[in-house]
């Protein structure tokens, strides 16, 4: 048994996990932040409708999810089970995400509103120039959180066929008989990422920090 | 008729306004006019509608009733563009409000480049001159979290004036200031006075409202008690309640400074 490539076999897969977390949580980011705004700062109507989206979302197993909107998804525009399942995955984020967003606007107070309206500036320009560039900063750590969660779902497209990590792992666990050698490899490759990740994001976070006295 | 008076010019004209929330009266029927280059100050109890009459006169809320003219614009008037008409008004929030994110030089100058569209080389130059006229042009480069109470308010004075308002209202400005640091963003104002600039000033500051105002007027449970030059309210009031208000707050005032 050549342990090393079949190794090397698993690690191939990151390609298809970074890739689909790099289309999911970005996809969801956007998502996520135009739903919380219309949530926070539109009629009564999109707040509810948002708030519908976002329970109905967050109540459903992210599995369960991804298989109805894959299906959704790849009946109506032919994609494949990568570009599909990375879509289906990142809407599944976006309710989390407005939740994120949602809530880091309502702490940038509304005061900061008022402040930016006093001076003549339009609802979308105070939305714009003052609302989110603080709370997108205020996001960051809870942000961070969602960024792991999404990463580590990102095996569940495994189950459409996507060969990532998981999936490899799954493969040369049923050809070697080697359960353990295969899965562990696969959770090291996710913490590693998970790992890097949230370390990136804590610094992006310093970096990005407003400047105050203690 | 004196000259002076052939001069006065309204620029802010309040006529009939009644706000209300649910089935009470904020304030009803105010009357007002402000005159250029007047500086009034309205005092009354808390709660008696003197920070939403300001909101009122900013469209920052809507009155139920009446109209506000802002020179010859009638600015309560359907089909008013409300975000041009703030830019013709300058606020001063009691607490601050600067936009956190942004340098004091980039506070006073995002509504010049986002709002007036000036170039930023423009911008730079006009905000950090308005940064000058309150003293802080050696801030320009603070976060509002740098900087103490009394200079974000001055900050946020500069950012109001960056606009070129005709008029400019203040929201009890030194209320949510340490004593110490009260006296600076007084003087910031008084200069803003002497150089005519026409100000709407709600406070308890007795002291700056007998000194400075060219009338005060007294609001308490939603209407106008009584208005009048400073030294007709502080020394002849003709109402009983203005008398008793001014007494007790003078008294008050007196303690703080016995304490010091």
């Amino acid at each position: 048994m050549d342990v090393a490539k079949f190794l090397q076999y698993i690690a191939s897969g990151t390609a298809y996990t970074v890739g689909v977390t790099l289309i999911s949580l970005p996809a969801g980011l956007i998502l996520g932040t135009l739903l919380a705004l219309l949530n926070v700062y539109s009629g009564r109507l999109s707040k509810w409708l948002t708030n519908l989206y976002s329970t109905v979302m967050r109540g459903i197993p992210p599995i369960v999810l991804l298989f109805i909107l894959y299906f959704i998804v790849s009946g109506s525009i032919n994609l494949s089970p990568f570009l599909a399942g990375s879509i289906s995955l990142g809407i599944v984020s976006s309710a989390y995400q407005m939740e994120i967003v949602r809530g880091a606007i309502l702490s940038v107070s509304g005061g900061q509103m008022m402040a930016a309206r006093a001076i003549g500036m339009t609802k979308r320009q105070a939305i714009r120039n003052v609302i989110l560039p603080q709370t997108l900063r205020l996001a960051i750590p809870p942000w961070s959180n969602e960024a792991a969660i999404v990463i580590k779902d990102s095996s569940l497209v495994y189950a459409l066929g996507v060969p990532e990590i998981l999936r490899r792992a799954q493969l040369i666990s049923a050809s070697t008989q080697q359960p353990f050698l295969a899965f562990a490899a696969a959770a090291v490759i996710y913490f590693i990422l998970v790992f890097i990740t949230s370390r990136l994001l804590d610094r992006l976070e310093k970096r990005l920090r407003i400047p105050a006295n203690p | 008729m004196t000259l002076e008076f052939v001069m006065a010019k309204p620029i802010l004209t309040i006529k009939n306004l009644t706000k209300k929330y649910g089935g009470n009266a904020v304030f009803h029927n105010i009357d007002l006019t402000v005159n250029e280059g007047d500086t009034i100050v309205i005092i009354g109890p808390s709660g008696t509608g003197k920070s939403t009459l300001l909101r009122c006169i900013n469209l920052l809320t809507c009155a139920d009733e009446g109209q506000i003219w802002l020179d010859d614009l009638e600015i309560t008037a359907k089909g008013c563009d409300d975000d041009r008409v703030r830019q013709h008004i300058g606020m001063v929030f009691q607490n601050f409000l600067l936009f956190n994110h942004l340098t004091a030089l980039d506070n006073v100058m995002l509504g010049l480049t986002k709002v007036k569209h000036m170039k930023p080389e423009e911008a730079r130059v006009k905000a950090l001159s308005e940064l000058e006229r309150v003293g802080l042009s050696d801030r320009a480069d603070h976060y509002p979290g740098q900087l103490s109470g009394g200079q974000q308010q001055r900050v946020a004075i500069a950012r109001a004036l960056a606009m070129d308002p005709r008029i400019m209202l203040f929201d009890e400005p030194t209320s949510a200031l340490d004593p110490e640091l009260i006296g600076e963003v007084l003087e910031v104002m008084r200069k803003l006075a002497l150089e005519g600039m026409t100000m709407l000033v709600v406070t308890h500051e007795m002291g700056f409202a007998r000194e400075v105002a060219d009338r005060i007027v007294f609001l308490e449970k939603g209407s106008i008690v009584e208005e009048g030059s400073p030294d007709d309210l502080f020394y002849h009031p003709k109402n009983e309640r203005t008398r008793e208000f001014l007494w007790k707050i003078t008294e008050l005032y007196g303690k703080k400074e016995e304490n010091k």
